[in-house]
């Protein structure tokens, strides 16, 4: 698809699809210990979704040579998994972090590419974020002494990602009278996405009746407007377009990233109004100019779910809806499969498994190669023959998909976004 | 070096976090400070190293009515510390303050965060939890946890004029 070149970048333009995805992997999705998985390590779980990625995109243990890892002091850090795997590193980095990562380590990986410190960079995320470190905030995490700055939060029952997000929530329901009901649409999509993808925790489609009367966790957020805890790990490859063109699937185009964009005093932006406003307010002043590309031009989306609300909020701040349109924009079936701009086919973090946002960026990946991992028959040549049948159990390929958008979210401050397209 | 408990969390300010020691001495004497800076004499809360409005790292201590109004709020039922249970439902306010409200920009303000307690600084009973939204007007009190620590929390004020429509998310 032909894209405009005349637009204004923060970063030279040149580096609009210079580099590209080439190679996605995962594990399973998991909750602990079933009568047919066991816990893994964080260990394993990294160094077999690395394998599987380099597996995708046909690239041996040498030819990798640089690593990105993001964890919250849960996870295994770049050197044992490349020294698992054989892999000689001239790069390497873990860093803090969460769900704003993922676009921010591809942004990385370009800039230590660019720079000529390494050639191939494979990021990582791999977390048992049910079994060791949950991440509603029980177990480990709670048990830690209250201090510094948490004194102001976790004292007060304020802790869970949840609890701290929900006042951004509530107030936009009182600034533009957005209901639970337009939110759950949210849940309902991603659930009718996650019943056509067989990797998927929660394949069950809801319907809205089935969010707002689940369980009270912390208004305005029922049970199923939260995402799922789950064990995984995931992994992608970063290099060069021109060395992706040698590679084995349809490269994947970067187009521009934005890491960990924040508003003002992020430590504590409830100070800052309004704070129904999120970072994506921010963030795309930097998104569409570097892509060169608007919310217009997008075919389908990957906004954070750790909440139906949060999924609503970077979609409207990003602009592919006026502001305070948001609950109209997510329950007017635009986001559903089908629809004119899919969010989060793979069902996300609200029904596939939690994963800090690096599986939605996987989706995407798959979703532009045309070649998403659902029940469609395979051919001679094995490939997938789409249906584009969206019937529970069947196709979930968005036809045609050119353009992607990929929005983390870290909480309301924070975000990271990511354009791709099809090479 | 303050090491003490509450509500079952152990909660510890070390020597070289002058910032909240000072923060929560204060408290303690139930008598609200914050920080302004030396430099532009604005406000800021929660307590910081330097001045987010004009980078100074002077500041002063310097008394602060608590009293405001409720910006936005969220009321947890499924609490995830075991000690906070027998009290749910409760509520999580985010209080912007009367003194410089609006400042320095009309989006700014100082909003305190707390939990709506009753006078003697308990967490609130159901009655009074379904009594507050989103233009609640509260006050000030403490829930002493220890010498020289206790929390800001927040009550319903009834000495003030309340509007009739706070807003509350879906009201039993």
């Amino acid at each position: 698809m032909p894209m405009p070149d005349n637009v204004d970048a923060t970063t030279p333009k040149f580096l609009r699809d210079k580099y590209a995805i080439v190679g996605v992997g995962e594990t399973d999705y998991t909750r602990g210990s079933t009568q047919t998985t066991r816990a893994k390590s964080t260990r394993a779980m990294a160094t077999h979704a690395v394998k599987a990625a380099m597996a995708d995109a046909g690239l041996k243990a040498s030819d990798i040579d640089g690593m990105l890892s993001y964890q919250s002091n849960d996870s295994v850090f770049s050197p044992f998994v490349a020294g698992d795997l054989g892999i000689r590193l001239n790069f390497y980095m873990d860093v803090f972090g969460g769900g704003s990562s993922t676009e921010a380590l591809i942004g990385i990986a370009i800039g230590v590419i660019e720079a000529g410190m390494c050639k191939t960079v494979v990021i990582f995320r791999s977390m048992n974020g049910f079994s060791q470190v949950r991440i509603g905030g029980t177990g480990a995490r709670a048990a830690a002494p209250v201090s510094g700055d948490m004194l102001h939060s976790r004292s007060y029952g304020w802790q869970s990602a949840g609890q701290m997000f929900a006042p951004s929530f509530m107030r936009h329901m009182y600034d533009y009278g957005t209901t639970a009901e337009q939110v759950a649409a949210v849940r309902v999509a991603h659930s009718h996405h996650a019943s056509n993808n067989p990797k998927a925790l929660y394949k069950k489609r809801v319907t809205v009746e089935d969010v707002v009367t689940s369980r009270m966790i912390c208004k305005p957020l029922h049970l199923l407007d939260c995402c799922v805890e789950t064990d995984n790990a995931n992994a992608i490859i970063v290099t060069s377009a021109e060395r992706a063109r040698d590679l084995q699937h349809h490269p994947v185009l970067i187009r521009g990233v934005v890491g960990r964009c924040c508003k003002p005093r992020v430590d504590m932006h409830y100070q800052t109004g309004p704070i129904s406003t999120v970072a994506g307010h921010y963030a795309k002043e930097i998104l569409w100019p570097n892509a060169g590309v608007g919310p217009e031009d997008v075919d389908l989306t990957g906004s954070y779910d750790a909440f139906t609300f949060t999924t609503m909020l970077q979609l409207e701040d990003y602009g592919f809806c006026k502001k305070g349109e948001g609950g109209a924009y997510v329950s007017d079936g635009t986001i559903k499969l089908g629809g004119k701009r899919p969010n989060n086919t793979s069902g996300g973090h609200l029904c596939e498994g939690y994963t800090h946002g690096i599986a939605m960026v996987i989706e995407n990946v798959r979703q532009l190669r045309h070649d998403a991992d659902d029940s469609c028959p395979i051919g001679p040549d094995g490939k997938r023959r789409h249906t584009y049948d969206y019937r529970e159990g069947g196709c979930r390929q968005v036809k045609d998909a050119e353009v992607s958008a990929n929005m983390g979210w870290a909480m309301p401050g924070t975000g990271s976004a990511l354009v791709m397209r099809r090479g | 070096m303050i090491s003490a408990e509450y509500l079952g969390m152990p909660l510890e300010i070390n020597e070289l976090d002058k910032e909240n020691l000072d923060y929560f001495a204060h408290c303690a004497k139930h008598d609200f400070h914050l920080q302004r800076c030396c430099g532009c004499h604005l406000f800021r809360y929660p307590p910081a190293t330097a001045c987010p409005w004009c980078t100074d790292e002077r500041s002063d201590w310097v008394p602060v009515e608590g009293k405001g109004t409720v910006h936005s709020y969220t009321e947890v039922h499924h609490a995830i510390q075991p000690a906070f249970k027998p009290y749910v439902p409760y509520l999580i306010l985010l209080v912007e303050l009367d003194t410089q409200s609006g400042k320095p920009t009309p989006d700014e303000g100082l909003r305190v965060i707390g939990n709506l307690a009753t006078a003697d600084g308990v967490l609130a009973p159901r009655k009074d939890v379904s009594r507050v939204g989103i233009g609640t007007r509260v006050r000030m009190v403490f829930s002493d946890v220890a010498p020289g620590l206790s929390l800001p929390q927040w009550t319903i004020d009834e000495e003030a004029t309340q509007k009739a429509d706070a807003w509350r998310y879906r009201p039993e």
